[in-house]
């Protein structure tokens, strides 16, 4: 019925820009300047769409999209579904807990009897690095990596390169301060290979045992690539600072001496906030854990681009939904 | 038994320091003449012209799953592949079901060598019941039952007081105990080397730390109780710096690498493409390390720091590595690649044609002294066993798994070109021929 009132109209997208040529999304590593400029500007026109009454085109009908969750998932799932419905797309939901997953099957055999079903875009979320990959190499469907473990994330880091530019312009120059869990995290790293290609500074800040020590050995004398355990020093000067979700289990596994010890060094709050450049971008890729990572009020003060990521996220995975499309039917 | 000739191949033996052209010449089981072409007419002839004359190689570790893995492998597809890779000696490594932890499982295993074994296979006991680290297995019945060393194999014993334990009863007994050096409270949840790669990738990382403490606490151990140990697969440069050190305080320690270790570093898990590849056939225990722990291996194997090159062949189904990498079971399958991966360093220069020989032949049959069992294992002598290699070191060939007589085709080779090659092995007198040079063998007659 929805598709019926959708204007039958495909989305604005500039006709000079470069053609999207890949199978997949699972890095932001190895994406090209132009890859990212191409899904950017389609997430504006999408962005458009989402604005209109309706807010629903049928660009993709009779494209099945299909997320498989191996892990927990609220809004990046949601996110994924909402996008797909936008463009017209059929989507079928699959969680590991409750399917032949919980029987045994294989990842590589769920995913074949997903390509067998129909299935033109798989969305995978899974706690295994590289499991997108493994499923890519055994699929003809695009896969969307949605978060694997503690590698990659890529509509996230390209939602939140979106939605800073859209209040900075350029990042070049910019100070980007990443602040938390690094070590486990595939959105810090996800956004690592984003932001440099930007040209911003980026500053990955934490405890020592949450700092992925080698990668960040292995990126220095790369000059937009700084390090600190000091978040007042890392936090002076940054145009956006993004805190990170602090799992609990961290704790258990004495990768922090307490919470308390965490939040009373690491916690983003407004007295911390005051060495920023005024007018500093707080970001924050969810769930929180508000008093712990960030504080209540700076969670939801003014500075915070939190909900608007969300809001973004959803035309950015339609831009990615849209061009992988594409890439297909060619 | 039928009569052999290995003919005008370059004879190599680094033991007897032997390098010359000539005949080798094998009858009833045993090596007739060497060198000198024999008075006698030989029932098959190898023409070996242009191709190296070797002892038959010795391999320390490796996998041949039965009992218990049999869909992983057997002893009778296993030990094909290891005659096809020029091993005609192979220490089968305990990690089997059952494991052979008492002397009637050592029993049960010899028999199932003697049936269905293509070359000779020497049992390696457990250290712990069930390989478990909790309760000492009946070290004295295991080597009285034929155990040529003990091992807990992938399961390191992680009580250092068990450990010692151990020592001093191998000690006792001159059998040398053969240990995975790894402290499991650093290595917990690695699947590959710990590094700027792992974390790049977003993979639980092994850092080499974890191998070094336990070298340097097995060697303390050791140097303690007089036992001799034996260094499994050694992956790292500060591992190697600690053996050269034990050595030179005169500590009885040997030490083995594996053709993987010296060929391959940690990018094989990304794998050869631009966008990492995840490259379950790249994860081994220990994993591929740095690049300059490759380099140090290489040295340390140049410096005779490290006795002997030995496989860890790991042969798994296909089912066991065509998963998520950190569920994939680790380990490679090496007979069929050995050769052909040290050659082509050979080739390159990385590594001496005497080094790797030494490391295949009588640095192995030295480390756990198997000359007491098999006269002139590892060498090529007059009136010794007859197990002779002969290796093509100039050809090119291409690793295809699929052709492999192991039953694992599990390795990150697949597709990669290598220099040289094993084109006929004698092993226990008897003869395999690979299909290739049998017709080469036959055009160059009748022309």
């Amino acid at each position: 019925m929805a598709r019926s009132t959708a204007p039958q109209t495909a989305p604005a997208v500039p006709a000079t820009q470069a053609r999207w040529t890949r199978k997949d999304l699972l890095d932001t590593e190895g994406l090209r300047r132009e890859e990212v400029e191409l899904i950017l500007s389609t997430a504006d026109a999408m962005a458009e769409i989402r604005r209109r009454p309706v807010g629903k085109v049928a660009a993709l009908r009779g494209v099945t999209v299909a997320t498989l969750f191996y892990e927990q998932s609220t809004r990046t799932r949601a996110s994924f579904e909402v996008a797909a419905k936008a463009l017209g797309a059929d989507v079928v939901n699959l969680t590991a807990a409750g399917s032949s997953v919980e029987k045994g099957e294989s990842l590589i055999d769920t995913v074949r009897t997903l390509e067998s079903i129909g299935v033109d875009i798989l969305v995978m979320r899974h706690p295994s690095a590289g499991a997108p990959a493994v499923a890519a190499k055994h699929a003809s469907m695009s896969l969307i990596n949605g978060g694997d473990g503690m590698h990659a994330h890529p509509t996230q880091a390209l939602l939140d390169l979106y939605t800073m530019r859209k209040h900075l312009g350029s990042l070049a120059g910019r100070r980007v301060v990443i602040v938390g869990d690094i070590l486990h995290s595939r959105v810090a790293r996800s956004n690592l290979w984003l932001l440099l290609g930007e040209g911003a500074h980026v500053v990955f800040c934490g405890p020592a045992t949450l700092l992925p020590r080698h990668l960040i050995r292995s990126l220095e004398g790369t000059p937009n690539f700084h390090w600190s355990t000091d978040l007042e020093a890392a936090i002076s000067g940054a145009d956006v600072v993004m805190a990170l979700r602090l799992q609990k289990e961290r704790q258990e596994h004495g990768l922090i001496p307490s919470v308390r010890d965490y939040v009373r060094r690491y916690q983003v709050n407004a007295e911390r906030l005051a060495k920023a450049n005024p007018g500093v971008l707080v970001m924050h890729p969810g769930p929180m854990n508000e008093g712990i990572e960030i504080s209540p009020e700076v969670a939801h003060g003014l500075q915070s681009l939190v909900e608007e990521q969300v809001a973004n996220g959803v035309a950015v995975r339609m831009a990615v939904l849209y061009l992988l499309a594409g890439a297909r039917a060619r | 038994m039928t009569s052999i000739l290995i003919r005008g191949g370059r004879i190599f033996d680094p033991a007897t320091g032997v390098d010359a052209v000539g005949d080798v010449f094998v009858t009833d089981g045993r090596i007739a003449a060497l060198g000198t072409p024999p008075a006698e007419t030989a029932d098959v002839v190898v023409e070996a012209e242009g191709c190296l004359v070797l002892p038959g190689f010795v391999d320390l570790h490796a996998h041949l799953r039965e009992p218990g893995f049999e869909q992983k492998g057997t002893i009778a597809t296993e030990t094909e592949a290891a005659l096809r890779g020029g091993f005609t000696t192979v220490c089968a490594m305990p990690n089997t079901e059952p494991p052979p932890d008492s002397a009637p499982q050592v029993a049960d295993l010899l028999e199932r060598f003697r049936r269905d074994a293509r070359v000779r296979v020497l049992p390696v006991g457990c250290i712990t019941r069930g390989r478990q680290g909790r309760a000492l297995a009946e070290l004295a019945e295991l080597a009285a039952a034929g155990c040529v060393a003990f091992s807990d194999d992938g399961s390191p014993v992680a009580d250092a007081r068990l450990m010692r334990r151990a020592m001093e009863l191998a000690a006792d007994l001159g059998v040398p105990l053969s240990e995975h050096c790894d402290e499991p409270a650093l290595s917990r949840g690695g699947v590959m080397n710990e590094g700027a790669l792992s974390e790049r990738l977003g993979l639980p990382g092994a850092p080499a730390s974890a191998e070094v403490a336990a070298i340097a606490r097995n060697i303390a151990l050791a140097e303690e109780t007089g036992a001799r140990l034996h260094i499994a697969h050694v992956s790292t440069a500060r591992g190697v710096e600690l053996i050269a050190d034990a050595k030179a305080r005169g500590i009885p320690v040997t030490a083995e690498v594996t053709p993987s270790h010296l060929f391959l570093t940690e990018e094989a898990v990304w794998g050869p493409g631009s966008e990492p590849a995840y490259d379950t056939n790249a994860r081994i225990n220990p994993p591929l390390r740095s690049e300059a722990d490759r380099r140090a291996l290489i040295e340390g194997l140049e410096a005779g720091v490290i006795d002997a090159i030995a496989t860890d062949h790991a042969p798994h189904a296909a089912e066991d590595k065509a998963c998520e990498f950190d569920r994939a079971a680790p380990g490679i399958s090496c007979f069929e690649t050995a050769v052909g991966t040290l050659w082509t360093q050979i080739a390159r220069g990385e590594l001496r044609l005497a080094t790797v020989v030494r490391a295949l032949t009588a640095g192995p049959a030295s480390a756990f002294a198997l000359g007491h069992r098999v006269p002139g294992i590892g060498t090529l002598t007059v009136g010794g066993a007859a197990d002779v290699v002969v290796v093509d070191p100039s050809v090119a060939w291409r690793v295809d798994p699929s052709a492999f007589a192991s039953k694992g085709k599990n390795t990150p080779l697949a597709g990669c070109e290598l220099v040289g090659r094993v084109r006929a092995v004698i092993a226990g007198g008897v003869l395999w021929k690979e299909e290739a040079s049998l017709h080469a063998g036959r055009a160059a007659r009748s022309r």
